[in-house]
């Protein structure tokens, strides 16, 4: 308690007193017996990375898709700080919801078949985007797809040939082109390296961190890898069986893990 | 009094061919379709003696509008003397006992699979279009569940992708026939296979259309001054068929929409593909007293 207290003390100022972009508090679902997140609150600043760790089953793709407002949880409050929102999301019809998605929130899947059209260019999956938001200029569709797949450092000629082509890798930068065309406030991130070999992976990573740090986007990435939470968060979120065990600064977690799982978890890793 | 002379004597067939159920079904679904431009209604499609697939379902709709005073026009590609139209017009006219006609100005009810007549159609009346597939979305959602929810949402993103695809590949949208258009701002619909050039003329029309699958079971309507936007690009203008310059070789009128007709040196010759719209031309060359309404198209230029 006194480590997070010290560190907090220690961030810049502005952090402190800039309100949260994303709140959730109490969320909880269960799928039948299942129970898939229990009591889960998160905060999340403007421009900071949180991590999420966990073991597989703990809930994290669960969370992320509540957070991407995919599905609705049995309890729980979600809100984003943006203009002209307010109120719990989880109370917003379908048609807000999609088109929220659409605009503000940016998304990458671990598996790309979610996230791809994967029978349509790769150039053409982020021009959908766009056009869900209401661009009708082609031109304008065409320069702000090749715009957004060259920030995700996908190889631009191939802009127009199909995803289900690609390696792993470059499917990953479409994904990602995608989540980005809108300049979202908010990058949804789940286990976006795993299945991509090492180099890949390091690439891929070193794509995200520049764009974080030009963009100053407000990322939340799910990984089991710890690796990745390390190079990439400045907070992480401990998650085990649908509840969050410990959050703390990266730093902190990593070299003074306070629960046991996390002990068990970093000491394994190291 | 006998109970004989209080009943209609014994007919053979419901008027109008299809049971009074039917023609209530039909109804309920015909306003509703009004009523929500542009929306695919399901319904239930009787058997008429046609194979399904050579216009059921704008059979259906026209059986449930005629009467006896119903003067009714059938076309096929244009044509009103091809098998398939004259055996369906002259089938409505025997089970309702409405007149057949070939022009279009006369006729109160129009049947067409592949083109919308090129003279003007009148608050009067109504225009009945054959449609193989009636869903928009196919090409990009064959779950017809999740289509229908994409039009729930309004989701037409992927039809706007192809577009965009389109024109990636080809540099132009190759869209011919069919063209997605948007409904009163709302629903996106297939105007059934009539060609780019008849798109324009259902936007803010006097009158109503009707459009039915029976094979599908659906059918949805354009009311009278109802918007009909094809789905274009602000950047990239819609463009219609290039007939504009052509001239029909049996007519000599121009700026309609032809039938190419290939000649044995190769070369090609354009026929009016509304051919009766091209007979009027004639008789009236000739010195009859024919009435050729006002078109939709002048000069081959739809005026906006
Ligand atoms: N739609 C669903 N229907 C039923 N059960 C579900 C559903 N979604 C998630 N679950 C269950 O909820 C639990 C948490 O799943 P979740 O996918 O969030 O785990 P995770 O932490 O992402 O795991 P992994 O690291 O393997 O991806 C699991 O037991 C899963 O089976
Ligand atoms: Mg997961």
């Amino acid at each position: 308690m006194i480590a997070i207290d010290t560190a907090l003390a220690l961030q810049a100022p502005q952090l402190m007193t800039t309100p949260p972009l994303l709140t959730m508090a109490g969320v909880s679902r269960r799928y039948g017996d299942v129970v898939a997140l229990q009591d889960v609150s998160a905060t999340v600043y403007p421009g900071e990375v949180l991590g999420i760790v966990g073991e597989s089953g703990s809930g994290k793709s669960t969370l992320l898709r509540m957070m991407n407002l995919e599905d609705t949880p049995d309890a729980g409050d979600y809100r984003l700080a943006l203009p002209d929102l307010s109120g719990n999301l989880f109370d917003l019809d379908r048609f807000a919801r999609r088109m929220l998605c659409a605009t503000r929130i940016g998304i990458v899947y671990q598996n790309p078949h979610l996230g791809l059209l994967m029978k349509h260019t790769s150039s053409g999956n982020v021009a959908e985007r766009l056009l869900i938001a209401g661009e009708r200029s082609f031109a304008t569709l065409r320069g702000r797809a090749r715009e957004a797949l060259g920030a995700s450092e996908f190889p631009l000629e191939r802009m127009d040939a199909r995803p289900i082509e690609l390696s792993g890798g470059m499917q990953q930068r479409v994904q990602l082109a995608k989540a980005i065309a809108l300049e979202p406030a908010l990058l949804l991130l789940d286990e976006p390296t795993t299945g991509l070999d090492v180099s890949v992976q390091a690439l891929v990573l070193d794509t995200l961190k520049r764009l974080q740090r030009d963009r100053a986007i407000t990322m939340v990435i799910v990984s089991h890898d710890l690796g990745v939470i390390r190079t990439m968060a400045d907070r992480v979120m401990v998650m085990r069986r649908g509840r969050v065990v410990e959050q703390g600064l990266a730093d902190q977690i990593f070299q003074d893990p306070q629960h046991e799982y996390t002990q068990q978890l970093v000491h394994a890793k190291l | 009094m006998t109970i004989a002379a209080l009943t209609k004597p014994w007919q053979a067939l419901s008027y109008g061919f299809l049971d009074a159920s039917a023609k209530r079904e039909l109804r309920r679904k015909m306003l509703k379709a009004i009523a929500v431009p542009g929306c695919q209604m399901p319904y239930a499609s009787r058997e008429v003696p046609m194979a399904r697939g050579w216009g059921t379902g704008g059979l259906q709709v026209t059986l449930t509008l005629l009467r006896p005073s119903s003067v009714v026009k059938v076309i096929d590609q244009g044509a009103d003397d091809s098998v398939n139209a004259a055996s369906i017009r002259s089938f409505l006219s025997k089970v309702s006992g409405a007149t057949e006609t070939w022009d279009t100005t006369a006729a109160t009810i129009l049947q067409s699979r592949h083109r919308i007549p090129e003279e003007r159609l009148r608050a009067d009346q109504v225009l009945v279009l054959q449609v193989p597939n009636p869903e928009p979305l196919r090409p990009v959602e064959p779950n017809m569940s999740i289509a229908r929810q994409m039009h729930a949402d309004a989701d037409y993103g992927r039809l706007w992708l192809i577009l965009y695809e389109q024109i990636v590949r080809s540099g132009r949208v190759m869209q011919g026939a069919a063209y997605p258009s948007l409904v009163n701002g709302r629903h996106v619909m297939t105007p059934s296979p009539i060609p780019r050039w008849d798109v324009p003329k259902l936007h803010m029309a006097q009158h109503l259309t009707f459009l039915s699958a029976g094979r599908e079971k659906r059918l949805y309507a354009v009311p009278p001054f109802t918007r009909v936007e094809p789905l274009v690009f602000s950047d990239i203008p819609y463009q219609v068929e290039d007939h504009a310059a052509l001239t029909c070789h049996r007519s000599g009128l121009r700026g309609y929409f032809m039938n190419e007709i290939p000649q044995d040196d190769g070369s090609a010759q354009f026929e009016l593909s509304d051919s009766h719209l091209g007979i009027k031309a004639i008789r009236q060359a000739e010195g009859s007293a024919v009435e050729i309404g006002p078109t939709w198209y002048e000069n081959g230029k739809m005026p906006q």
